[in-house]
């Protein structure tokens, strides 16, 4: 190989472009990153077509970094064929990571979101009923469009992944990190995830001021409340899910004055974060009588949104239970035992 | 992972339990599954596990196959864990190596479907299998014990338990909340069923308790708080200022006599309100400790700050009285602890129909039990209002009791018989004639029917209904008698029975604090809010808490002869804990690695037992092993996963409904 540079990918899946953005949050540094590597592969920056990809040698990418869950067969398929191509692979960011925000489309049926997204919306003038299809014929014309699977999946529902980079998007400072221990030879075990396993609370600035018996009476919404600029959220009867995520962050949205929403994921230990934020919160709630707990959930309408906003896909909820036969996945999807 | 390295050599056992599981669950069949699962060596079927051929099946082929787990399919492991981890060890395994799956109570008693429930046994097998490859070895560890015991309520319950155990020479705090000890009984004039003296019997005891050099008696007190464990439980207890120091005091009473009050005026409680005593008083003659109290509501120098303080100058140089006293907490450890907080009388305000509280001449038991008491408001002479004897009585039964849809469901067990009691010393004080309305009479127990008979021959009515409504009786000139009115249930007439006086034979009812005195010892309360034995009938004096039991009315109704055994049964239960010197903890506690717990304090107010703490410079939560029960509440709460229990770690609970879940 000599002097060749190693070759580095990035693509995008369901996402909202804030990840391939937060490669620019390097600033400067990012500079001196390209010096050391040669970017094959960005749709975002770069043009470069699929059939180039394909054309390339199997493993000859040394690291491709994925953000985005997954839900059409063509995002499948990138992220098939990248692998084939890579030495390692990155799940980038919480969607690739955990399923993300796109994952909680989960909990409704894949009939149900193309029906109102293409008719029932107050936005849609629909009135022919066109609903996407796979394959249009016009007058001979083949035109075809990806399937739109029945769920969203994070990256290694999908392909094995080696390492996760963790966050909404990753932050500059763990994504400098990650590069250099993996340019370096030193590789971690496979499976990690490139941040520290301990909860957010551990580095969050508000920790002092968080008492040892919450006795949670009532939950406020963040709209309703002026939340105090110093004290713990919890404190403040804000549903914080720092307890129940991996720091890493540097409490980057406490110190914007916004409780955790728990982008970063569970810590190693944890199989289902919303389940451990949804049992500790139950456990720090003062609520002695059905009314007291009433007005305590009063306070979270809508508690997959709050507890499972970034990682529905990789709960053990994951998706909603449909009953018809032909509507849970098919096995060559890849879907997890 | 590292214990893969380790060879898994696993033996399945198959008990029959005679025909109690076999009679149902194919176990040749469970057992054949069994020993086509992943690295079970060895699999049999035996008529019964826990017999002693039984065990040395077990003992032989671990040493035979080279067994390194051991699953036996039995009953519950609340019968058999012990057995088979002493078998296991016996056999050269690690009694942790071993895992029961229940069949029987999990099973065979709970279903009538054979095919059914021999797949469930091979679910439940199964899993125990997946489990039981990420088991590790453990020790037991040894606490000390506390060669003493607390003992609260000092009725006749406590004062029974308290002196058993003094006897055996441990030492004993008994706390009682009144200024005196005695509890229910001193009140009473004679018992049931023989008729003794109630204070003759009771007050020898009393004052043994006081000289007793094993016994710390702090009566006018109360616990505060309990922390800790069985063995080494840590109380602090309240000592409410009686505004004289029990230390200086010597008992002489110059103090009430010298009251600015020259006469009583507050009504005493210990009457039932039925006699006046003044701001500093003692409840009764006998009292334990023969020590006045002043109560700060009606002693004019604590309400008002002003008075001229006479019996301070009378208490003169022993300096007893100090109107500053605060409560005073005191701090004690000890083994075990006895609950014996008793009963409160139904109140039978609840029952306007009976006419009390509104009409003259209507009385509790109780109150009767003072007005015939020698010591009591009236001498022992027993008169109405006017001051008259009363020449009809009426005894009205099962107030506040058996009455499901207004008051208590539950019978109270010794009201039939202590109005008979009364009826009996009613008619021998007054020569009333004397009516019993009852619904049934509950006389069972060594001699109460006999005594039931003897009081049946005095020339008493016994009417069989139960009472509906007293009113006042208009055909009395003076107004003051009242009518009862009741069916009679054996020749079915509605009968109008005027009397000039009535009894209420007023039930038994929780303390009323009963439930936070539950849970300040977390011992739970019954549906009725009585305290919940750990079982009915093979360990009626024990609580779910361990080293806490239980004695007397708390615990149910009962009578005196009945409650004083049950403190003896609670007595021993403490002195066979206690007495063992050392306990041997389960290893199935909670544990924290200290890298990865944040400090988020979630689990920290969560622990029953408070054996979390926050480490005050590492600020991370620690937790104190000797004190953790293994409830696991900590364990789920922990938001990330840091705190892990041993035997119960989530990959063991993964595995096992895994295997639960992975049926062919
Ligand atoms: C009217 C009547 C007549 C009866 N006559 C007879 C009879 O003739 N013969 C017979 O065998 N039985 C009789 N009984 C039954 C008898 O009263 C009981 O069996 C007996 O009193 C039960 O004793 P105990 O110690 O469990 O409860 P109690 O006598 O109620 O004593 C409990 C003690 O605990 C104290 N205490 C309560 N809570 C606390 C606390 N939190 N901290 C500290 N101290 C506390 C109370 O102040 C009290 O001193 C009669 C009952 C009644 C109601
Ligand atoms: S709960 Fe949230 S705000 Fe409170 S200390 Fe933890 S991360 Fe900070
Ligand atoms: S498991 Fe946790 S909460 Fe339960 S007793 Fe142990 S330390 Fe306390």
């Amino acid at each position: 190989m000599g002097k060749e540079k190693p070759k580095i990918a990035f693509y995008w899946c369901a996402s909202c472009g804030g990840c391939d953005e937060s490669f620019l949050d390097l600033a400067e540094d990012i500079l001196d990153l390209v010096e050391k590597i040669d970017i094959v592969f960005w749709p975002v920056a770069l043009d470069y077509k699929r059939k180039d990809l394909e054309a390339l040698p199997d493993q000859s990418i040394l690291m491709t970094m994925i953000n985005g869950s997954l839900r059409t067969s063509e995002q499948e398929e990138m992220a098939l064929l990248l692998r084939r191509k890579s030495k390692i692979l990155i799940a980038y960011g919480t969607c690739a990571h955990l399923g993300g925000i796109p994952s909680l489309a989960n909990q409704f049926e894949r009939e149900k979101i193309l029906e109102y997204l293409y008719k029932s919306a107050p936005s849609v003038v629909n009135k022919e009923n066109v609903l996407p299809k796979i394959q249009y014929d016009e007058k001979g014309h083949k035109v075809t469009l990806p399937e739109f699977r029945n769920v969203v999946r994070s990256l290694d529902q999908v392909v094995d992944v080696d390492y996760y980079l963790p966050g909404c998007s990753p932050p500059p400072k763990l994504l400098k990190k990650a590069f250099s221990l993996l340019l370096s030879q030193e590789l971690p075990s496979k499976g990690s995830v490139l941040a520290p396993d301990i909860a957010l609370c551990y580095e969050c600035p508000r920790i002092e001021s968080k008492p040892k018996d919450l006795s949670i009476a009532e939950f406020k919404r963040l709209h309703h409340t002026q939340p105090a600029p110093e004290k713990c959220f919890l404190a403040q009867g804000i549903a914080c899910i720092g307890p129940a995520t991996r720091g890493g962050c540097e409490a980057r949205c406490i110190q914007g004055n916004m409780p955790c929403t728990g982008c970063f994921g569970p810590t190693s230990r944890v199989r289902d974060q919303g389940a451990k934020i949804l049992s500790a919160l139950a456990s720090s709630v003062k609520a002695k009588s059905e009314e007291d707990i009433d007005r305590a959930l009063s306070g979270i309408p809508d508690p997959v949104g709050s507890f499972y906003r970034y990682g529905l896909a990789k709960s053990l909820l994951r998706v909603k239970r449909i009953e018809s036969n032909n509507s849970v996945e098919s096995k060559n999807n890849g879907v997890e035992k | 992972m590292d214990d893969l390295k380790e060879e898994i050599r696993i033996g399945v056992y198959v008990c029959h339990c005679g025909t109690n599981i076999a009679g149902i669950i194919d176990v040749k069949e469970v057992s054949r599954t069994a020993a086509g699962l992943p690295g079970v060596v060895i699999s049999r079927d035996y008529k019964y596990m826990c017999s002693y051929p039984g065990q040395a099946i077990i003992q032989e082929d671990i040493k035979e196959y080279k067994l390194t787990r051991l699953i036996v399919a039995a009953c519950s492991p609340l019968m058999h864990e012990e057995t088979f981890r002493n078998a296991a060890a016996k056999g050269g395994l690690n009694p942790f190596s071993f895992q029961m799956v229940n069949i029987r109570e999990h099973g065979a008693w709970v279903n009538d479907d054979k095919e059914a429930v021999t797949m469930k046994a091979n679910d439940l097998i199964r899993a125990a299998v997946y489990r039981i490859v990420c088991h590790k070895p453990f020790q037991r560890t040894r606490v000390d014990i506390q060669p003493s015991v607390l003992v609260v309520g000092g009725g006749i319950a406590g004062i029974q338990a308290a002196l058993t155990i003094a006897n055996a020479g441990k030492k004993v705090f008994l706390v009682e909340r009144e200024p005196t000890i005695g509890g229910h009984m001193a009140k009473f004039d004679k018992t049931f069923p023989t008729l003794d003296c109630a204070a003759c019997i009771l007050t020898p005891k009393m004052t043994s308790v006081k000289a007793h050099p094993n016994i710390t008696l702090w009566a006018y007190s109360e616990v505060r708080k309990v922390e800790g464990f069985v063995g080494n439980y840590k109380v602090q207890v309240g000592r409410k200022p009686r505004y004289i120091h029990e230390d200086l005091c010597v008992g002489c009473l110059k103090c009430i006599d010298s009251c600015v009050y020259e006469k009583p005026q507050f009504p005493k409680e210990f009457d039932l309100g039925l006699s006046k005593r003044k701001p500093v008083y003692i409840p009764f003659p006998q009292a334990v400790p023969q020590i006045p109290v002043i109560d700060p509501e009606t002693c004019n120098k604590i309400k008002f700050g002003k008075c001229k303080q006479l019996c301070m100058e009378a208490c003169n140089e022993r300096k007893a009285i100090d109107f500053d006293q605060k409560e005073k907490i005191e701090e004690i450890e000890v083994g075990a602890i006895i609950i014996a907080t008793g009963f409160k009388i139904f109140d039978p305000k609840r029952l306007p129909c009976y006419g009390y509280g509104i009409y003259q001449n209507i009385y509790t038991s109780i109150e009767v039990e003072r007005l015939l008491n020698a010591s009591g408001p009236t001498g022992g002479k027993v008169v109405l209002q006017n001051g008259k004897k009363p020449e009809t009585v009426g005894i009205i039964h099962c107030v506040g009791s058996r009455d499901v849809l207004n008051t208590n469901s539950w019978c109270s067990r010794v009201c039939c018989l202590y109005s008979l009691k009364l009826a009996h010393l009613l008619k021998e004080h007054t020569e009333a004639k004397i009516y019993n309305f009852y619904i049934d009479i509950r006389a069972p127990g060594k001699n109460m029917e006999e005594f039931y008979n003897r009081v049946s021959k005095e020339g008493i009515h016994f009417i069989r209904g139960r009472a509906a409504s007293v009113t006042l009786d208009d055909s009395d000139e003076n107004m003051s008698g009242v009518v009862i009115q009741a069916e009679d249930t054996l020749i079915g007439k509605t009968l109008k029975v005027p009397v000039d006086m009535v009894v209420l034979s007023v039930g038994m009812e929780p303390q009323p604090d009963a439930k936070e005195v539950g849970r300040m010892f977390s011992i739970p309360c019954a549906e009725n809010s009585f305290f919940l034995e750990q079982h009915p009938k093979l360990a009626p004096v024990s609580t779910m808490t361990e080293g806490i039991f239980l004695a007397g009315c708390c615990q149910g109704p009962k009578d005196i002869p009945d409650t004083v055994a049950q403190a003896g049964a609670a007595a021993s239960e403490a002195l066979s804990l206690i007495d063992n010197g050392y306990k041997e903890l389960e290893p199935y506690t909670a544990y924290i690695e200290e890298d990865e717990c944040a400090g988020c304090k979630t689990c920290i107010p969560l622990c029953p037992y408070s054996a979390i703490s926050l480490h005050e410079e590492k600020k991370k939560a620690i937790i104190q092993e000797t004190l953790c029960r293994g409830c696991g509440v900590c364990v789920s709460a922990c938001p990330s996963g840091s705190i892990k229990q041993k035997l119960f770690e989530d990959r063991e609970i993964f595995c096992e409904i895994n295997g639960v879940l992975e049926r062919q």
